[in-house]
């Protein structure tokens, strides 16, 4: 009965308080997105996914860092390795596990700094216009022109190897997309009737940009932000990979292929199964971004 | 007593990406060009003209949304200093305006309790949160919107139930003047009337002056006191409202008028269709600013003739006296 009730009050007409108006928009939202198959099966990996991160003390069969020279190298399912063990001995399973810990964390923090950053940029451009509009977008196609791997790569060596600057590096270079597309919605809004309206209200810039331009522009940033995580994961990975992000024994993915390239032919699993965690969250990601765009998508019209 | 005095205001913007080298002189579209009234307390002046007229740009050249490039504002005997941040801010507590695009002039991500209460907040900030909150209500009430509906978004609503929103967000300063672009053509005819009803109530009820811009001479008649006829951003005609409709001396006022559709199958109405198009505002014409489209046009309106006083009305024609004895 209460759930009867309370998906009344959710899909109520005439909300009676703001957050019921609040929490109602997002329940329409939840409805459109759950029809969504591939989007809720990427939605049901990242949150497995999450949950291994969470709960990986307790589902680890082995201390991620112990080696055991003797069970080196051991094939999937033997001597009690679910997963294998790589050329030092350790369990695959687990440290794929504590890796989901490290994988989630970089995707977290650049998630937060890249697009925060962009957004600024761009909406104050955009806003602006003028001769701080020029200025500020040819910075961001000074940064869109390098390669972005090659770019952190130039931070990361800078600012030294781990996992922190690794999160730097790539935010550094994840933001001049976020910066155009805020830019592009300012410049639809900057010009709308509600802001001048706003304007005859005696708002400044200040309040026009952070309390009507940021909350309009924020749909299309989380898209977006979603549809890259798979490429902040691979950057990271990459960056894992030529040992410039998370340094060992920590159990990044992308260091744990590297450790495995060299017994690729003969024991694929070193590097294979690391590998295959990367592609599901990326793929998750995606599936979810693509998901949330059907959503959010402002000119879908739902909202 | 008058409100709201204007005197020969000029709007004019330079497109600077014509001009993009320092030695290349750029473009300039002249909007408006020199409009002077003045409107008395309580009273409300209709805006007619073709689109492209200026009129949207002179309304909101008023409101400070756009600078005026030359000629004076003065409001309640104060002129106005559009650059000074003072003056800009007392502007915004007398003047309000309702804009064109009733959807569009609403923040979709706002509800309509927030959208209300931010002008409360910012022009009222000593006023608590339950303050606010009967402050809504009752301007909620006074455009006829339930109470009930305050927590939805902009996108549940009607074009005329947005346009309300929209009247009573203007309301919610509690200005002298409201300055309407074009409310209701963008409205259903039958909601039209609702809305300019609803505005005709509330000038009653609070005492408000309003300036009504339309390009729908019909519905400007309806609501006002005095008619202003623009063309090119320049004044043709201007008379109390009832002169303007029916003793008009400005041609141009003439042709407007034979356009407008009249519900009687009995009286023939012969209509004056104008050739060609609007004259750019890039190079304005010398002269009349109507001479090019001026069925009357003679040599005498190479000269820029000045508002003078025809019959019953005001009007810028040097063959107005001789237009009005050609039998139509």
């Amino acid at each position: 009965m209460s759930e009867q009730t309370l998906r009344q009050w959710l899909l109520s007409d005439e909300p009676t308080s703001r957050r019921q108006a609040r929490l109602s928009a997002w329940y329409q939202g939840w409805l459109a997105f759950r029809s969504n198959t591939l989007a809720m099966l990427g939605l049901l990996i990242l949150v497995f996914l999450i949950l291994c991160a969470l709960f990986a003390p307790l589902l680890a069969t082995h201390d991620p860092f112990t080696q055991d020279l003797a069970m080196r190298l051991q094939p999937p399912g033997e001597s009690g390795y679910l997963l294998g063990s790589d050329s030092l001995g350790r369990d695959i399973y687990s440290r794929l596990l504590y890796g989901a810990r490290i994988s989630l964390y970089i995707v977290l923090l650049v998630a937060m700094v890249a697009p925060l950053l962009g957004l600024v940029i761009g909406t104050v451009a955009g806003y602006a216009g003028g001769w701080l509009d020029v200025v500020l977008m040819r910075i961001t196609d000074i940064f869109l022109a390098f390669p972005r791997l090659i770019l952190a790569l130039a931070f990361v060596a800078a600012l030294g190897a781990g996992i922190e600057n690794a999160v730097l590096a790539i935010s550094l270079t994840a933001w001049p997309p976020y910066a155009r597309i805020a830019r592009a919605e300012t410049l639809t809004y900057r010009n709308a009737e509600f802001i001048h309206a706003i304007k005859l209200q005696g708002a400044g810039p200040i309040r026009i940009i952070t309390r009507h331009i940021w909350p309009l522009c924020l749909s299309s940033l989380v898209i977006r932000v979603t549809l890259d995580m798979a490429g902040i994961i691979l950057t990271a990975a990459g960056l894992g990979f030529l040992g410039l992000g998370a340094q060992p024994p920590s159990p990044e993915w992308g260091a744990m292929i590297s450790e495995g390239r060299k017994y690729i032919l003969d024991h694929w699993w070193v590097a294979t199964i690391p590998g295959l965690a990367i592609f599901a969250i990326s793929l998750a990601f995606n599936l979810l971004g693509d998901g949330l765009r059907d959503v959010m998508d402002p000119k879908g019209g739902t909202q | 007593m008058t409100l709201l005095s204007v005197r020969d205001l000029e709007v004019a913007f330079t497109l600077r990406h014509t001009a993009p080298w320092p030695w290349q002189t750029p473009d300039v579209v002249h909007a408006v060009n020199g409009v002077s009234f003045d409107l008395e307390k309580g009273q409300t002046l209709g805006i007619v003209g073709e689109s492209g007229c200026g009129k949207s740009t002179l309304i909101r050249a008023i409101a400070g949304l756009v600078t005026p490039s030359e000629g004076t504002v003065t409001l309640e005997g104060q002129q106005v200093a559009y650059h000074s941040k003072a003056d800009l801010t007392r502007l915004r507590r007398s003047v309000q305006m309702i804009f064109q695009d009733p959807v569009a002039s609403l923040n979709p991500r706002m509800t309509v309790h927030q959208t209300l209460e931010e002008p409360i907040r910012q022009f009222f900030p000593d006023r608590s949160a339950a303050e606010r909150k009967r402050n809504v209500k009752d301007l909620l009430d006074r455009v006829g919107i339930p109470e009930r509906n305050a927590n939805r978004y902009p996108h549940e609503f009607s074009g005329g139930q947005c346009q309300r929103i929209g009247i009573a967000r203007a309301l919610a300063a509690e200005p002298k003047l409201l300055l309407c672009d074009e409310p209701v053509s963008a409205l259903d005819v039958s909601i039209q009337a609702q809305v300019v009803n609803l505005l005709r109530d509330l000038q009653r009820e609070m005492g408000l002056t309003l300036v009504f811009v339309a390009h729908d001479i019909g519905i400007v008649r309806h609501i006002s006191d005095e008619i202003l006829v623009m063309y090119l951003g320049g004044m043709m005609e201007m008379g109390a409202g009832r002169d303007v409709v029916t003793q008009a001396a400005h041609p141009y006022t003439q042709a407007l008028l034979s356009a407008v559709p009249v519900p009687d199958p009995d009286v023939k109405v012969i209509p004056q269709i104008l050739t060609g198009d609007l004259p750019s505002p890039l190079n304005l014409p010398t002269g009349c600013f109507f001479r090019s489209r001026c069925i009357h046009a003679t040599g005498a309106c190479a000269q820029r003739p000045a508002l003078r006083p025809v019959g019953a009305t005001r009007a810028a024609c040097v063959r107005a006296e001789e237009i009005a004895r050609i039998p139509a």
